[in-house]
């Protein structure tokens, strides 16, 4: 266990740096923003990231809190369970409506 | 097998595409394509001119996926699918989807299913411009239920 723990921080001290952030469509038309680097000190998911955007950014969080915005970690679809790690491509946007 | 994607914001030529899938193609006896255009009326008010945006590298990984996927349940040799971005007006082309097979069943099926989840999951977003007004267009239930056809 105590091994484990220690493998763990050493993890969340390297993984310090930045996420790209991308935003598309009426998301980034209303939250006046197309990308942010985000400065992160340890993974963490893609709830708990949009978390800290809205306590940096509180006017954002009707738009963060949008029910069916979409989120794609390193341009895949992803869950809000998903970790984000340093150096990750993190893109925020509403439903496809291409056609 | 080949699978042609292009996201651009240049026009571009059904002929010339449909030539292209023909072009020494002697085992297809059958070439089914689709345009999309931009079209008057939406939501009850005027359309002049459509803006597209969309997700460089992801649209067109995804588009290549669809396209594999299409090719995985018909014998589809060549795809083609061009999607535009940009400022588009009133009756330009949107989008352009193009098959071959064999047999005409597998074209016509291919390219609707292609145009199905290219509709549902494919990044791109499209905005409406009206004579004093514009507004991004809304997700349609309807295109998600006509996925329904090709769960199997």
């Amino acid at each position: 266990m105590a091994v484990g723990n220690e493998i763990n921080q050493n993890d969340a001290v390297s993984s310090a740096g930045k996420v790209e952030l991308l935003f598309f469509g009426q998301l980034k038309e209303r939250l006046k923003c197309s990308k942010l680097s985000l400065e992160i000190t340890q993974p963490l998911t893609i709830s708990e990231l949009k978390l800290r955007l809205v306590s940096q950014y509180p006017h954002w969080q009707p738009w963060l809190e949008e029910r069916e915005l979409l989120a794609a970690l390193n341009q895949t679809m992803s869950s809000s369970d998903v970790i984000v790690k340093a150096g990750d491509e993190l893109a925020f946007f509403p439903p496809v409506t291409g056609g | 097998m080949s699978i042609h994607i292009q996201v651009q914001t240049d026009d571009f030529n059904v002929g010339d595409e449909h030539n292209t899938l023909c072009s020494n193609n002697k085992s297809d006896g059958a070439v089914v394509t689709f345009t999309g255009l931009v079209r008057e009326f939406s939501s009850g008010d005027n359309v002049i001119a459509l803006e597209l945006e969309h997700y460089p590298g992801m649209t067109e990984q995804l588009l290549q996926s669809i396209a594999e996927q299409a090719q995985k349940r018909w014998q589809l040799a060549r795809i083609c699918i061009i999607h535009r971005v940009g400022y588009l007006a009133l009756g330009e082309q949107i989008v352009f989807v193009g098959v071959t097979s064999r047999h005409r069943q597998a074209a016509f099926e291919g390219a609707q299913f292609i145009m199905d989840y290219l509709k549902n999951h494919a990044t791109f977003w499209k905005k409406e411009h009206f004579k004093n007004s514009s507004n991004w267009v809304e997700f349609k239930q309807s295109d998600k239920q006509a996925l329904g056809k090709w769960e199997s």
